[in-house]
């Protein structure tokens, strides 16, 4: 018996870990199904389905949601198409301010969210640029790029650069290179970090509210505004929805790629 | 066969020249590779032949001169404008690909969509009809190298560039390759041009090699030429294992040089030794280990040249035994003697050394004895 218990401890530390972590979600989960009374939902009173049949029944959340997904994606896609660029341009070409450009693309992964948060914040001020969907995009797109930049150079540098000698090798052209060789080798790297800035924008707070206006309320935002006056269950829907979401997707993407092993 | 005419194959390199910064890869050359030849490129690393082969591929631009393809100069064009194909030192497959679609690469490039059939029969000409659908990482080394092969050949290029391409494969699969590659190009009649540091793998490969040091040409000719009738030190060492003997030119008898070796006198075709060296009064005289004859006691034939000496040390090596010679003045001479007799030297023996005088060869004094010993030439 102790043996046997010696033989799985690492087991055991394993599974206590993820019960320490997905103890919080549960317990969201659970109260999604609660119909509160009072306005904090942090005592179970009765069962009640309401919340998931009617997630947007409450008063400018969903706004918020939709909001959050906008900046999101807009963010992801400037973001990655923008720091892919300027990737390859410090993986492979040798200019003048290259090592500056390095360090302040890592600036802002190293710098505290509420420094960069003020300054940008000045920054619109100063420029007499009122606070709201543009800010909170221009803001969201200075971090993401760093962290496109950073999973793409990588994956760049780490590129055989016989691999494009070869493709020209075999007759492709410049831009035949790039679609079909270069682009497909890199294009971990660029999911990477579009996920990556994904994730970012869309539970962005700090900076998000330096910046943002009074029309734009991000789903964060109204998170934590809703914890001041009392937090319907349908906050917990969208969190649990998200958490599952996200559960799913990682889950296809194991699949596919164990079934695209497997054919080859 | 190429279908271009008889010469598509042919390349002229004239001035070619290429700088990096202040260094000279590769000094102003000129030569020309004839059509359905496998030309080798020899030499250490860094000795400036793999640049040569990039400027033929259209890789790196040269700082001067001209490459000629099939009598077209492509000197201005890209890569992908030329009709050559590479196989890479690192095979640089692609990794995303399958082997299939790696083989079909160039053909799909050129606009060709029937590629099924073409891919099909070349994996069979390398042996891999049956792994088609995989990707290059589930291949060993020899099979990754196969499909390189495949892959550029397929095209049916003018002509094809090789870069070390056994360099990463354990010995006896690189000799396995050495014969496949040249069964290869037997059957496609291309000209193939290979670039390598191994002087076996070029002497057992090509028709004609040309030896590279300090990015020059130093010696052209067929492998036994280069190896019979060495012009340079460099090229006497780097090919296999020379004797150098520094003598000093007493006269002309006919046509032989007569030499004062040690303060022995020996003989020396003056058709042996490079031109301009006979006429001075300088000469080192080379002799390869395996031409030397060691015994007991003298020839019988007189004409032999002959020295003294005592053995220092013997390795047996299976088929021969590898002794060094001390000759009298206290310099080694290397021998390889088959173990056909039974009773063989030991080390502090007196031997007598001799060897037919034309086996011997020529060089200019005055140059570096050692060049080309170094650890790059094993």
């Amino acid at each position: 018996m102790l043996k046997w218990l010696r033989h799985n401890l690492v087991v055991f530390a394993g599974l206590g870990t993820l019960v320490y972590m997905l103890a919080p979600n549960v317990v969201v989960f659970v109260f999604s199904f609660n119909d509160p009374v009072g306005r904090y939902n942090y005592e179970w009173a009765e069962f009640s389905d309401k919340a998931w049949t009617d997630p947007c029944g409450v008063a400018g959340m969903c706004d918020s949601l939709t909001l959050s997904f906008k900046i999101a994606i807009l963010a992801t896609l400037c973001a990655t198409v923008l720091g892919t660029l300027i990737a390859f341009a410090l993986a492979r070409y040798r200019f003048r301010a290259r090592g500056l450009v390095n360090s302040l693309i890592f600036l802002p992964m190293a710098m505290p969210e509420i420094v960069m948060a003020a300054s940008i914040a000045m920054l619109f001020l100063s420029m007499g640029m009122d606070a709201g969907f543009t800010t909170i995009l221009i803001a969201h797109i200075t971090f993401c790029v760093s962290f496109v930049v950073t999973a793409v150079k990588s994956r760049v540098i780490g590129m055989d650069p016989a691999l494009e000698e070869a493709a020209r090798d075999l007759y492709a052209s410049p831009i035949q290179v790039f679609l079909r060789v270069t682009l497909p080798l890199a294009a971990p790297g660029i999911a990477a970090g579009a996920m990556l800035a994904f994730a970012l924008s869309f539970d962005d707070f700090i900076i998000t509210n330096f910046n943002a206006g009074p029309d734009t309320v991000t789903f964060p935002m109204y998170v934590w505004g809703a914890a001041q006056r009392g937090t319907p269950p349908q906050i917990n829907v969208i969190g649990s929805a998200m958490l599952v979401i996200a559960v799913l997707v990682v889950v296809a993407g194991q699949i596919v790629g164990r079934r695209n092993r497997a054919k080859a | 066969m190429s279908k271009q005419g008889r010469d598509a194959g042919r390349v002229e390199l004239t001035g070619l020249s290429k700088r990096f910064g202040g260094f000279t890869a590769v000094r102003p050359t000129d030569l020309t590779i004839p059509e359905g030849s496998f030309f080798a490129l020899l030499g250490a690393s860094g000795c400036g032949k793999t640049t040569t082969l990039r400027m033929i591929a259209g890789l790196e631009a040269p700082s001067t001169g001209r490459v000629l393809i099939g009598g077209q100069d492509v000197t201005g064009l890209p890569p992908h404008k030329r009709p050559v194909n590479t196989v890479f030192q690192s095979y640089a497959l692609f990794p995303h690909l399958s082997v299939a679609d790696n083989v079909a690469f160039g053909l799909r490039r050129k606009g060709r969509k029937d590629v099924a059939q073409p891919v099909k029969e070349m994996l069979e000409l390398v042996e891999l009809g049956h792994l088609g659908g995989r990707k290059p990482a589930q291949l060993s080394g020899g099979q990754q190298q196969r499909v390189a092969v495949a892959r550029a050949l397929i095209n049916h290029p003018q002509v094809l560039l090789l870069d070390e391409p056994l360099g990463a494969l354990d010995l006896k699969l690189r000799r396995q390759m050495q014969l496949e590659l040249k069964r290869i190009q037997t059957e496609v009649g291309i000209t193939f041009v290979h670039v390598t540091h191994d002087q076996e793998e070029a002497m057992t490969m090509a028709d004609t090699i040309a030896v590279m040091n300090g990015g020059v040409i130093e010696q052209l000719g067929s492998p036994t030429e280069l190896y019979e009738s060495p012009k340079t030190a460099f090229v006497a060492n780097f090919l296999g294992q020379s004797n150098m003997l520094p003598a000093a030119v007493l006269g002309r008898q006919g046509d032989d040089l007569a030499l004062d070796v040690h303060g022995v006198r020996m003989t020396l075709p003056a058709s042996r030794a490079v031109p301009g060296s006979s006429g001075s009064s300088r000469i080192v005289m080379g002799i390869r280990p395996e031409k030397i004859t060691l015994g007991k006691a003298e020839p019988d034939d007189a004409h032999r040249n002959m020295l003294r000496g005592i053995v220092s040390e013997a390795s047996f090596i299976g088929v021969s035994t590898e002794y060094r010679v001390r000759i009298a003045e206290g310099s080694e001479l290397v021998v390889f003697s088959q173990n056909r007799d039974d009773e063989r030297p030991r080390v502090g023996d007196e031997v007598v050394l001799h060897w037919n005088p034309r086996h011997g060869f020529g060089l200019d004094a005055g140059q570096d004895l050692d060049a080309g010993t170094g650890e790059d030439a094993l």
